[in-house]
């Protein structure tokens, strides 16, 4: 059945966890340190490792595995090409050949690495968006980008038209569902068919689609004029954010984390190694 | 010949922290030739009900039976049983993409592979059923009336010459008149053999109008039977969010004083039997 309802692109999912009640600066000065982290990898043991992240963000913010497993499927064939890749045309110490293909030790390592830091990556990232409402990712995002504004970028507008699109997110996600669902009932088909008819299927959905969206625009601009907002006048906060000390403990926790598993993929388990 | 519904359960994203149980147990029968009203508060499951008439959700639990044949065992002719059922969601001119209003009507026998004099009388037959106005059907579905475009969203569904209609919530955004003219169009279709299905938290309208009635409270059936007895049951165990007629309140006072009327009389017979009690006119 054709229906969004249980897309997991790592949209907002409310909740009242901790995680969900860490400030979002923590969370995503916690992504970077992550995604940072990620690429001092290189042993598969570290991998092994990295897995608890993901365990114990899901039972502190209780989100299923499931759930946090199927935000990586977008990618999960550029995973796949990835490690088809790096598998084949890495050149060491062979240990398979399949015609003019050979497969080295190091093929294996690396492609696995890749694989496996691509999906990390995307997984973090997923992990920082489902718990983070849209409104306090842009709210962080501004405080954290404050400094360059002093240069005169305007960065609380660039905010708050990342608050407006992240907004619409998950309504666009609603109304396509919607409407998807009332052209199915209508006996539409977007599953059968060659290409050219296929995207023409889709016609029915676009049009009305883009007819809502206009109209939302216009009521969400002049639901904004009429409370007064002006682009480039300074505005204050109803929620000022407030960096706790669980915020501290989480940054340095994680910090700890990754420096011991970087230390030990140096010191324990081979030297320094290049970045693959 | 029915739909029948029985303990069908949903839950909304499962495993995360979103999990809503939107039905818990359900269970219904819908005749041709009925009009079934589906009420209550906002969020007590209506919705997602009415999807699974028209097959737009499966059953996760429980089943949904079309004409004597379960949904889940059938699962290749989910398009086949799927035209059996009409669905005009809430809004349901919110769905407009064609140029016509006749190109709109019909889109649904079209995509069922109706073509040619067939496809001709589909369309005659959801004008008249709907009650648009024929001039229209060259116009540009953005450009007419709101009234006629509502008639014409109906008749974009009627087309498909469904078994049962099932509205969503189909009063949403009309004027009295235009509330009016929906009810009796819809007691038209049912009197030409057709279930219909009314989903409404306006109890006051479904008492008066419909065959049976199905309350929901939060994901569970509470209560299913004609106005009478739902009216009966709502007196003695209120619903969240249902608010008894005002009428149906005053007959419930008159049965304190001795007066015993049923709970879904009109307006006449409760003056006729204050005239009779009281002896004299009022
Ligand atoms: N697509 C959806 N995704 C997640 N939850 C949903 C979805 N649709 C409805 N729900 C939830 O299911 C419950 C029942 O909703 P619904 O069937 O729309 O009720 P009603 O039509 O009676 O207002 C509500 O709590 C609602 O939040
Ligand atoms: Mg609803």
């Amino acid at each position: 059945m054709r229906s969004l309802n249980n897309i997991s692109l790592g949209q907002f999912i409310p909740g009242d966890s901790l995680i969900h009640r860490l400030d979002p600066r923590c969370k995503i000065v916690c992504t970077f340190m992550l995604l940072a982290g990620l690429f001092m990898a290189s042993e598969p043991l570290d991998f092994v490792l990295w897995c608890a992240l993901p365990c114990l963000f899901s039972r502190l913010s209780g989100t299923s595995m499931t759930t946090i497993l199927k935000t990586g499927r977008p990618v999960v064939f550029l995973v796949a090409v990835t490690v088809f890749i790096n598998l084949l045309w890495t050149p060491g110490h062979e240990i398979l050949r399949i015609g003019p293909l050979r497969v080295t030790w190091e093929g294996i390592t690396v492609a696995v690495g890749m694989g496996l830091r691509l999906f990390f990556l995307v997984i973090f990232a997923a992990m920082l968006m489902m718990t983070t409402s849209p409104m306090d990712f842009s709210a962080g995002l501004e405080r954290l980008m404050s400094p360059i504004g002093r240069l005169g970028l305007p960065t609380s507008e660039m905010a708050m038209m990342m608050t407006i699109a992240l907004r619409f997110i998950p309504t666009l996600f609603e109304e396509t569902d919607r409407i998807l669902k009332a052209q199915i009932s209508r006996g539409a088909d977007f599953d059968s068919g060659g290409l050219i008819r296929r995207a023409r299927s889709f016609v029915p959905v676009l049009v009305p689609l883009f007819v809502l969206v206009f109209l939302r625009a216009e009521n969400l601009a002049t639901a904004m004029e009429s409370r007064c907002y002006s682009p480039g006048a300074p505005r204050t906060r109803l929620h000022p954010l407030r960096w706790a000390a669980r915020d501290s403990v989480a940054v340095i926790c994680l910090f700890s984390f990754i420096a011991a598993v970087v230390a030990l993929d140096r010191l324990v388990l081979g030297g320094v190694r290049p970045f693959r | 010949m029915s739909i029948v519904v029985s303990e069908l359960r949903h839950t909304y994203n499962e495993g995360t922290p979103a999990r809503s149980e939107a039905l818990r147990g359900v269970s219904v029968v819908i005749e041709r030739g009925q009009w079934v009203s589906i009420v209550g508060h906002t969020g007590s499951g209506k919705s997602t009900l009415a999807q699974h008439l028209n097959l737009l959700l499966l059953p996760q639990s429980g089943s949904v039976s079309i004409d004597g044949t379960d949904v889940t065992r059938d699962a290749k002719n989910l398009r086949g049983l799927r035209r059996r059922v009409g669905l005009v969601f809430q809004y349901p001119e919110q769905q407009f993409f064609a140029e016509t209003v006749r190109d709109e009507i019909e889109f649904a026998p079209l995509n069922w592979g109706v073509t040619g004099r067939e496809l001709d009388e589909c369309v005659e037959m959801a004008v008249r059923s709907s009650g648009l106005d024929p001039a229209l059907l060259g116009s540009n579905p953005f450009a007419i009336s709101g009234g006629q475009r509502r008639r014409a969203a109906l008749a974009s569904v009627l087309s498909m010459r469904p078994d049962y209609l099932v509205l969503d919530e189909p009063t949403a955004g009309l004027d009295a008149a235009g509330i009016r003219e929906l009810r009796q169009l819809m007691a038209s279709v049912r009197d030409e053999g057709m279930g219909v299905v009314q989903v409404t938290h306006d109890l006051e309208g479904a008492l008066a109008n419909s065959d049976r009635i199905l309350v929901l409270e939060r994901g569970v059936g509470v209560t299913c039977g004609d106005a009478e007895s739902v009216a009966e049951y709502l007196l003695r165990s209120p619903v969240q969010g249902l608010l008894m007629p005002p009428l149906a309140r005053f007959i419930a006072g008159l049965r304190e004083r001795g007066i015993h009327l049923p709970l879904t009389a009109g307006v006449g017979d409760v003056i006729n039997s204050l005239e009779e009690r009281l002896g004299c006119e009022v």
